[in-house]
């Protein structure tokens, strides 16, 4: 797999990354490549610059300097939609879904764009079969198949984070980023996420924060650490876990965090 | 209207259901019958006022209530419509061009549908606040334009035209009210169908969404800016229908129907039938023509009464008239339905006595400082009295204090049998 980061092309490269919000620098130059078909996960301490890395990375907010490529292609200027549009898909650490629309329109909405129905205005949604089928299929996969037509503003804590998560897959992106898929999942259904996660990004690229080191070293090909806004180690799981500067800086505090 | 059954294509569910082709089935008999029940020349008129309101509150709803565009101008694009279609009436008379008049709210349609274009292009950037300013400008804009615009716009006579012009379409002539009517009908169930429609095609499920969050709509491929664009086009071209209908109903157009207060009554007819369900602006337009008509035959203070009622809406019941009916889905799928008439009637006929009784004393205040001088007598609910004796306002004030007292007593009541209604099993009656 690792194979894939030093000869296959990259999915996802930054180049210097920087970002200020006023005087303060939250991301302070960050390089990183990201292989085609790795499963990358970043951690590091709260108020590191992980959201704002992904929001970089995803057009949500311009970067003060440096630049991201996506398949080569650089991503400087361009739209969240125009960024989706060329196969990145991602879910958001605070739930960010369609409150009033039901679970299942949250899902078939997520799916339109990536199917081609673009601005249609030529088809009803009710009459195609493949917009039905693929949403019932992902409401099984996040097993809200009882919840499809609540309001998904009603749904559990948990409940809404699956649908995020589903929200954010449906379009089957070729990259995924994932923010703190499980937080404030219980155990089982972090269990059960965790393997959708990898079925689902089977072959694909996937980019996720996360905090839970149970799933980071489960999942991930590739770990990067960010501290202060730097990556302070990128490497695969056991070399990371060794590094003495991740050690002292987050990881020995978060390991014991875990038992 | 036909209704022609198809089969099923493919693999496709059907394209027309009997359950989904129902309502529009229904709609069709209904507008086809209301003439017979009441073929009354005034009755035809209010029909026709109806109908055409219908159609722009429905318009209206495809951005209010649908694509979460507050306007504050909308009559604009009707009003534009309905100016087109007056100038192309005249046209066709003075040139002898064969276009007959059914077909001219198209007109109407590609007009406010031009407009909407070249100002969506711009208001649409943004939803919230911006929109709604721009809007309010657009709408102040154009109706400056009509007295400046003389040609166009008529000045303060606005622009008149005759629907008779052309070759009977089928017979036809349109000379009378009635022959409008259908005229009108046709294009109501037509453009009430295509919204409809619309509704459910991608861009009208995305208008949805992104009216819900636009930001994550963002991130699953959609501009929000051009799904709120596309909503706003097509909102404005059925707007354009609507202003084709006015001008054929009423054969003139003045400044009147584009300027703001025209824009803020079709918000008001919109909210007050609910902007959360398809159905609901078309029961806001058929309450307020009714009020409008009725109401205002019966007194001057007529716009009050609306104006507290819409005010009663927004703080009470923000969702309509629709929102309430579709707050007894529940109740009716419990089978508890018959559970609540004796509740409501507890409070609701006090509740009605009482606003009868405050809008009497209204009444005898607003006659006794407004009528002319020895003019004491009135009639209020069919009877007559002295407006400056003590007793009629007293009656009017008792009537109202109790009538308020006691609903709100029996409030409590109420409140506890829907909820019980709301449970599926079990709970108190
Ligand atoms: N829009 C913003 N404006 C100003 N400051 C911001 C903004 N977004 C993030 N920050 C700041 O940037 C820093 C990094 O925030 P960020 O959310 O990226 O951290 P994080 O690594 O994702 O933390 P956590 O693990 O808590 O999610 C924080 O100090 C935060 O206050
Ligand atoms: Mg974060």
């Amino acid at each position: 797999m690792n194979s894939a980061t030093t000869q296959g092309k990259a999915a996802l490269e930054l180049d210097g990354l920087r970002k200020s919000f006023g005087k303060t620098e939250i991301i302070r130059g960050v390089d990183l490549s990201i292989g085609d078909g790795e499963r990358h996960a970043i951690i590091g301490p709260n108020g590191a610059g992980k959201s704002t890395l992904f929001n970089l990375i995803t057009g949500r907010f311009p970067s003060t300097s440096g630049k991201v490529r996506l398949n080569g292609q650089d991503l400087a200027g361009l739209a969240p939609f125009q960024i989706n549009r060329m196969g990145l898909s991602r879910s958001f650490q605070i739930t960010n879904i369609f409150p009033k629309m039901t679970v299942f329109e949250n899902v078939r909405c997520s799916l339109l764009w990536a199917r081609g129905y673009k601005y249609s205005f030529w088809h009803m949604v009710s009459r195609a079969p493949d917009l039905t089928e693929a949403a019932e299929a992902i409401l099984e996969q996040i097993n809200l198949t009882e919840r499809r037509d609540l309001p998904a503003g009603v749904l559990s804590y948990a409940e809404q984070r699956a649908l995020e998560i589903g929200i954010t897959m449906a379009g089957g992106a070729n990259v995924i980023m994932l923010d703190e898929p499980t937080a404030g999942m219980s155990h089982s259904e972090t269990d059960y996420i965790v393997d959708l996660i990898r079925k689902v990004t089977e072959g694909k690229t996937l980019i996720m924060v996360e905090h839970d080191m149970g799933v980071v070293f489960g999942l991930a090909d590739r770990i990067s650490v960010l501290v202060y806004g730097e990556i302070i180690a990128t490497g695969r799981p056991e070399e990371v876990r060794a590094n003495p500067k991740v050690q002292e800086a987050y990881l020995g505090a978060a390991l014991e965090a875990e038992h | 209207m036909t209704d022609t059954t198809q089969k099923a294509a493919l693999s496709r569910p059907p394209i027309i259901t009997l359950s989904n082709a129902m309502p529009w089935i229904v709609a069709t008999v209904f507008l086809a019958l209301m003439p017979v029940i009441f073929p009354s020349n005034s009755a035809i008129t209010i029909m026709n006022q109806m109908a055409i309101t219908i159609i722009f509150a429905l318009a209206y709803n495809m951005l209010l209530g649908q694509g979460g565009m507050l306007s504050f101008g909308h009559a604009v694009y009707m009003g534009v419509g309905g100016f087109v279609c007056v100038h192309v009436m005249n046209y066709v008379e003075d040139f002898g061009v064969p276009l007959p008049l059914p077909v001219l709210p198209l007109f109407g349609g590609l007009f406010g549908m031009g407009l909407a274009l070249i100002v969506g292009s711009f208001s649409t950037r943004k939803a919230g606040t911006v929109f709604a300013m721009i809007s309010l400008g657009v709408g102040e804009l154009i109706a400056a334009c009509s007295v400046i615009i003389v040609a166009f716009f008529g000045g303060e006579e606005g622009i008149s035209g005759d629907r008779t012009y052309g070759l009977p379409v089928f017979g036809v002539e349109f000379l009378q009210q009635i022959d409008v009517y259908y005229l009108i009908a046709f294009w109501l169930l037509l453009s009430a169908l295509l919204m409809y429609l619309f509704s459910r095609t991608p861009i009208g499920r995305m208008a949805n969404a992104v009216r819900d969050n636009p930001e994550r709509a963002e991130f699953l491929g959609y501009s929000a800016r051009w799904v709120r664009f596309y909503s706003f086009v097509a909102s404005g071209f059925f707007a354009g229908i609507a202003g084709g209908l006015f001008a054929i109903n009423y054969e003139i157009v003045t400044e009147e129907n584009l300027n703001l207060a025209q824009s803020g009554t079709i918000l008001l007819i919109t909210f007050l039938g609910g902007v959360g369900f398809f159905f609901g602006p078309i029961l806001g337009a058929i309450l307020f023509t009714l009020l409008q008509t009725v109401l205002s035959l019966q007194t001057e203070l007529w716009a009050l009464y609306l104006g507290a009622l819409f005010v009663v809406t927004v703080m009470f019941f923000p969702g309509g008239l629709a929102g309430l009916i579709m707050m007894h889905t529940m109740p009716l799928k419990f089978g508890k339905l018959g559970s609540l008439v004796g509740p409501y009637l507890k409070t609701l006929v006090p509740g009605a006595i009482g606003i009868l009784g405050l809008a009497a004393a209204l009444e005898i205040v607003f006659h006794l400082r407004h009528a002319a001088l020895g003019d004491s007598e009135m009639t209020l609910f069919w009877t007559t009295f002295d407006s400056h004796s003590v007793a009629p306002l007293a009656i009017a004030v008792i009537a109202a204090v109790g009538g308020f007292w006691l609903a709100k007593r029996a409030a409590p009541g109420m409140a506890e049998a829907y909820h019980a209604a709301n449970t599926p099993r079990g709970g108190s009656v």
